[in-house]
């Protein structure tokens, strides 16, 4: 198990570096700078500003030098926030969005495995047909559009919530819920298969023969196995998660990191846009890490290669 | 089932539950009671140094938390004292002389001296700051040369402290809107001390324009910035009118989505709102709304053509794309903002005296046939041009607007192209681009503003256009004491301008707001400002 | 070796019943999938058709009539879904973007389809080291921030629907060619991939005749799924203004404008936002209903 920690780990160093030199010279090939604006800059002061940021340096210098700071986790500065480093921008606006990845990701887990475990246990009933359409109907309506309409229900007619912001704790709820019930809809669909699946096998009825009520069947043989394509699921869904956020931070006007992302992109800040891509990156080859210890927990099949 | 149902009774009784104690104070009440205003304020401000900002979200913060020597009246754009108690102009209209507030002060208690402002400037027009506005500086005497480098000895540029609160101006050609552009956030004062603590004076970037950091003259200081969240401002103890400001301070809310903005003054969460949503403002008209506010703003959208691009290098051909814009319809039928449609490149209305009337009228028989003239008869043979603008909703339906009006009238097909902010005013400062979609809020209230951007090799020009006759008119009318003679050669130059029309003036736009009931003495100057020490919150 | 006996081989080294015909007799007492399948036909033959017969161009504006809500009767005809806010026919436009939508859908999956099956085919038959590699490559390649990267190549280069296709249809094939290497990897074992080897057959063509039809029911019914995924992708491109160029329509690009004017002219957001979440929704259904028909496991 360690051995495979140690070589993901090492696989983890050369994705990074290809990730982050892709970004960089991207951006750099790209049109359009960072200091274009609508009121036009001296020659004079464009050199300035230039020499400033060190852009007047060769690419392969300027990159070179980048991955210097970086190794010593110095991320640059901003450039459309000319006071604020890339590091301040991750400290000040991450931690929002990882609470609402959290959040959105305890929704789809609570939502998807009750949906999904519910819908198993009454498989191709009724109440499993309702329960799956339901789900489909989760993962057909774009996020754009269930935020909006829920904030015109929520906040504007019955004025339970606030339409936007992330200060009152009651904030949280609406933009969680949008971010997890899309992922909520797979979730259910994986467990329900997976677990159906589980419950057609031998070691299943054989439970209930021996005079297990369904319940304990149900949790005792028929859910661990039944649940590892979910899991497998989870580490592209907490991802997908935080991009996700992209829009739930936009609709909700939340301060995250997604709209500080899409805003330096279109900003060209090349220095938030590297430095946002490598974070992204190192968060995703984590949560795969983690996704792959934890099959290789459950799964002693796995455990053993 | 029963699952589901202790779902809903999970989900569902702690929402009741919170909207049984739910806060009975709305955010506008509660600043209604405090003294606090809460206002959307538009993008997040980039940056809050007076003299290196550009745009206007910035400027709004910035303008409450330093005070040029003299701002406008907000009911007759008369320039009255701010930093300056009085002043004096001599006859030549050369030299102005300033005497500062006696009890002008700095927001850590220091005096606001003429020294101050001398070394504002100096760091204002050093290359090194690298500020996009140093050319606001530059009817000062030597003003230019200093920031392209020429010398580095600043006694060569016309600003003296004559006294610890007189402070001499001096330009290189008389300048009649000189106390105009004394209201701009560029000729701001900042304090030097506060600023050489945290880096050079020239420095640019350093960490001294944040909270706790920074030290400003105007009537309220900043308390904090919160990035995405807020930025609060609160009374300045130490200014010289502070008796008179009532409020004891602003939350000023980035807010980029209109419709999202809309809807947090809906839900009274805000007092005052930076724009109104198009499709909202007609049901806000309509029923009258007293929440609804709009003024003229001193800006014109307009578009550009690049004269370097055949045939748009025929001045026929531009003419005749101009004057086949129906503006009265996308005014009425398309913003729907109360727009007004502009005849002009300067934008009409009580902003100055000049108002030299329409230049020309939507004329698509007279566009056909300078189109015609062009060697385009129906448009035959015309090849596909792109329109180019930002990436927004107003600009786009103008843009598909504009696009099936030239269809239609001229025959000719063009394309549209949408590119973000960054990339689109780099596809204009090359030249890269047919037709662009552009906007302008002038900078102090003054035709020069407008006319002057498209002086030959104007650094706003951006169509590649020149003329050395109209060069010659705006010198010469800037050269100019009499003002209504002055008047007179500005309107010569903008009829030639508009002859030539490498620019098509589409707009004059308005600033829509929406205000709550409570605030006061809330007035919006046609440049974009808002002086907000005057505004007072009444609760009934 | 002539054709003819060379069809007679395969027929005799194929296992069982046809499998297709089989699968298609699961499939039609699939409620939810013929469902889905019927209301795709009808859209796709809607949004086929539809903008021709329609009275108004998509792009045909009547300033005069902006907004207006459905069933306003208009200067040719009725506009039986309403208009935009330049007076342009909503159901023109409907029917207009549904055909964008699907084909930057259909393209960008066959970008991710073809790139997937040639990768996942090479992996598998290649067997081995370069298996592993490649499949290492794969899983190397699914902890890229994907959606980072389709932002930033959209907002880099010069908006195009080639590079609509391109950059989603790179972003698919992942999963695509993890499947196909596996059921290339099962059938290869098989003893009719086995005798046609040893009849030297030659590898490119093996996989061609041989082992890729036989794998077809699982590529089906992954790139069925494959396409609402791209859909909604699409859709996602659009809400930042990233999307088809104007006055262009995608759904997405419509649903986005109906957003913004959502309390003024709601038919302008649910017109599109149904037809969009019914299209998916079909699909998903469809996909489903493949899958179970393929691979009965009740």
């Amino acid at each position: 198990m360690s051995r495979l920690l140690l070589r993901r780990l090492l696989e983890a160093i050369p994705t990074l570096l290809a990730v982050i030199t892709i970004t960089f010279f991207l951006l750099r090939l790209a049109p359009g700078g960072p200091f274009a604006d609508e009121r036009d800059l001296s020659p004079q002061a464009q050199a300035a500003m230039e020499a400033h940021y060190g852009l007047d340096q060769p690419l392969v210098i300027q990159y070179f030098r980048y991955l210097g700071n970086l190794a010593r986790g110095d991320l640059g500065p901003s450039f459309r926030y000319p006071t604020r480093t890339v590091n301040e921008i991750i400290v000040d606006h991450f931690p929002v969005s990882l609470e609402l990845g959290a959040l959105g990701f305890l929704v789809a887990l609570a939502l998807g495995l009750g949906a999904g475990l519910l819908a198993a246990s009454f498989r191709q009933r009724k109440q499993d047909h309702f329960i799956m359409t339901m789900a489909m109907v989760g993962i057909c309506l774009p996020t754009f559009v269930l935020g909006p309409l829920l904030v015109y229900v929520f906040s504007l007619q019955l004025g339970w919530f606030n339409v936007g912001g992330w200060g009152h704790w009651s904030d949280r709820i609406l933009p969680g819920f949008v971010l997890g019930s899309f992922f909520a809809a797979y979730v259910a669909r994986l467990t329900r298969n997976g677990v159906g699946e589980s419950m057609q096998m031998d070691y299943y009825r054989t439970a209930l023969a021996k005079g297990l009520s369904k319940r304990q069947a149900l949790w005792k043989h028929a859910l661990k196995p039944g649940i590892l394509p979910t899991i497998a699921f989870l580490g592209p869904a907490a991802a997908g998660l935080l991009t996700g956020s992209f829009v739930v931070e936009s609709v909700f006007n939340i301060p995250g990191l997604g709209q500080q992302f899409i805003n330096a992109a279109f900003g060209r800040d090349f220095t938030v846009v590297t430095g946002l891509v490598i974070l992204y990156a190192v968060l995703i080859l984590f949560f795969n890490l983690a996704v792959d210890f934890l099959q290789a927990l459950l799964d002693p099949k796995l455990r053993e290669s | 089932m029963i699952f589901l149902c202790r779902l809903f009774f999970f989900v569902l009784t702690p929402l009741l539950f919170l909207t049984a104690c739910g806060p009975s104070e709305s955010r506008v009440e509660e600043g209604d009671r405090t003294g606090f205003l809460h206002v959307g304020n538009g993008a997040e401000p980039s940056n809050l140094d007076p003299q290196t900002i550009t745009g206007l979200p910035e400027a709004k913060i910035v303008s409450t938390l330093f005070e040029g020597l003299v701002e406008l009246h907000p009911e007759t754009n008369e320039p009255i004292p701010a930093a300056a108690a009085s002043w004096e102009v001599s006859e030549d209209g050369l030299v102005y002389q300033f005497t500062l507030q006696p009890e002008g002060r700095w927001s850590n208690g220091d005096r606001v001296t003429a020294e101050d402002f001398v070394t504002s400037y100096r760091r204002k027009l050093s290359p090194r700051l690298g500020s996009r506005y140093a050319y606001m500086l530059y009817p000062l005497e030597g003003a230019e040369a200093y920031h392209r480098g020429e010398t580095d000895d600043f006694s060569t540029v016309g600003v003296e402290a004559k006294g610890d609160h007189l402070l001499e101006l001096r330009l290189h050609t008389p300048a009649a809107f000189l106390l105009d552009l004394l209201t701009h956030p560029s000729w701001f004062p900042i304090h030097p001390e506060t600023i050489r603590s945290f880096g050079d004076l020239d420095e640019p970037n350093t960490r001294w324009t944040r909270a706790g950091n920074m030290v400003g003259n105007g009537a309220f200081r900043l308390a904090s910035w919160r990035p995405e969240r807020f930025v609060l401002v609160e009374k300045n103890e130490h200014h010289w009118r502070s008796g008179d400001v009532s409020l004891e301070g602003i939350y000023f809310y980035p807010i980029n989505d209109p419709t999202t903005e809309e809807r947090e003054f809906r839900t009274g969460r805000l007092h005052i709102t930076n724009s109104v949503p198009p499709d909202r403002v007609s049901t806000y008209r309509d029923r009258d709304d007293p929440a609804f506010h709009s003024q003229p703003s001193f800006s014109t959208y307009y578009y550009r053509f690049n004269t370097t691009r055949p045939p748009l290098d025929n001045p026929k051909v531009r003419r005749a794309l101009k004057l086949a814009i129906d503006r009265d319809a996308i005014t009425s039928e398309v913003v729907r903002g109360g727009q007004q449609p502009a005849y002009s490149y300067v934008p009409q209305g009580d902003f100055t005296d000049y108002r030299p009337g329409p230049f020309f009228a939507y004329d698509p028989e007279e566009a056909r046939k300078l189109l015609a003239e062009a060697g385009f008869p129906d448009g035959e043979g015309f090849p596909t041009k792109a329109i180019l603008y930002n990436t927004m909703e107003t600009h786009r339906l103008v843009a598909e607007a504009i696009q099936d009006m030239w269809a239609e009238e001229l025959g000719i097909s063009v394309t549209l192209t949408n590119q973000e902010w960054q990339v689109y005013l780099e596809t204009q400062n090359r030249l890269q681009y047919d037709v662009s979609r552009s906007g302008w809020i002038g900078d102090y209230l003054d035709p020069n503003t407008f006319l002057d951007l498209m002086v030959t090799d104007g650094g706003n020009n951006r169509t590649g256009w020149g003329n050395e006759e109209y060069d010659r008119l705006i010198t010469k009318a800037n050269r100019e004491m009499d003002r209504k003679r002055r008047n007179e050669i500005f309107a010569e130059a903008e009829a030639l301008l508009l002859q030539e029309a490498p620019v098509a003036p589409i707009y004059f736009d308005r600033t829509n707001y929406l205000m709550a009931p409570s605030v006061q003495n809330y007035y919006t100057t046609p440049t974009g400002y808002r002086p907000y020490w005057r505004v007072e919150l009444v609760s009934e | 070796m002539n054709p003819v006996t060379e069809e007679k081989s395969t027929e005799v080294l194929l296992p069982g019943r046809n499998p297709m015909a089989e699968a298609w007799r699961r499939f039609r007492h699939n409620l939810p999938a013929m469902a889905g399948l019927i209301f795709l036909l009808v859209f796709f033959l809607l949004c086929l058709v539809g903008p021709w017969l329609s009275p108004y161009g998509f792009e045909q504006q009547n300033r005069t009539l902006g907004a207006a809500s459905p069933g306003t009767m208009g200067e040719f005809g009725r506009h039986w879904l309403g208009t935009d806010r330049l007076g342009r026919d909503l159901l023109t436009r409907l029917m207009h973007g549904g055909r964008l939508s699907f084909l930057v859908a259909v393209a960008a999956t066959m970008v991710s389809l073809f790139i997937g099956v040639t990768y996942g085919a090479i992996a598998a038959w290649c067997g081995g080291k370069r298996d592993a590699v490649m499949m290492r490559i794969v899983d190397l390649l699914y902890a890229l921030p994907f959606t980072v990267f389709l932002i930033l190549l959209m907002v880099i280069f010069e908006r195009s629907l080639l590079l609509l296709f391109i950059a989603i249809g790179a972003i698919e094939w992942l999963t695509m060619a993890r499947i196909v290497r596996g059921q290339v990897l099962v059938l290869k074992a098989r003893a009719f991939v086995e005798a046609a080897r040893s009849l030297g057959r030659k590898s490119s063509a093996l996989i061609l005749r041989h082992v890729l039809p036989n794998a077809m029911g699982p590529i089906i019914v992954y790139t069925t799924l494959t396409i609402p995924n791209v859909m909604l992708l699409e859709a996602f491109v659009s809400f930042l203004g990233l999307g088809v160029q104007a006055p262009q329509a995608s759904l997405g690009l419509l649903i986005n404008e109906g957003v913004s004017a959502m309390e003024s002219a709601p038919w302008l957001l649910f017109f599109p936002s149904a037809a969009f979440a019914l299209s998916l929704l079909s699909l998903n259904f469809l996909g489903d209903g493949l899958r179970d028909a393929f691979n009965p496991k009740e």
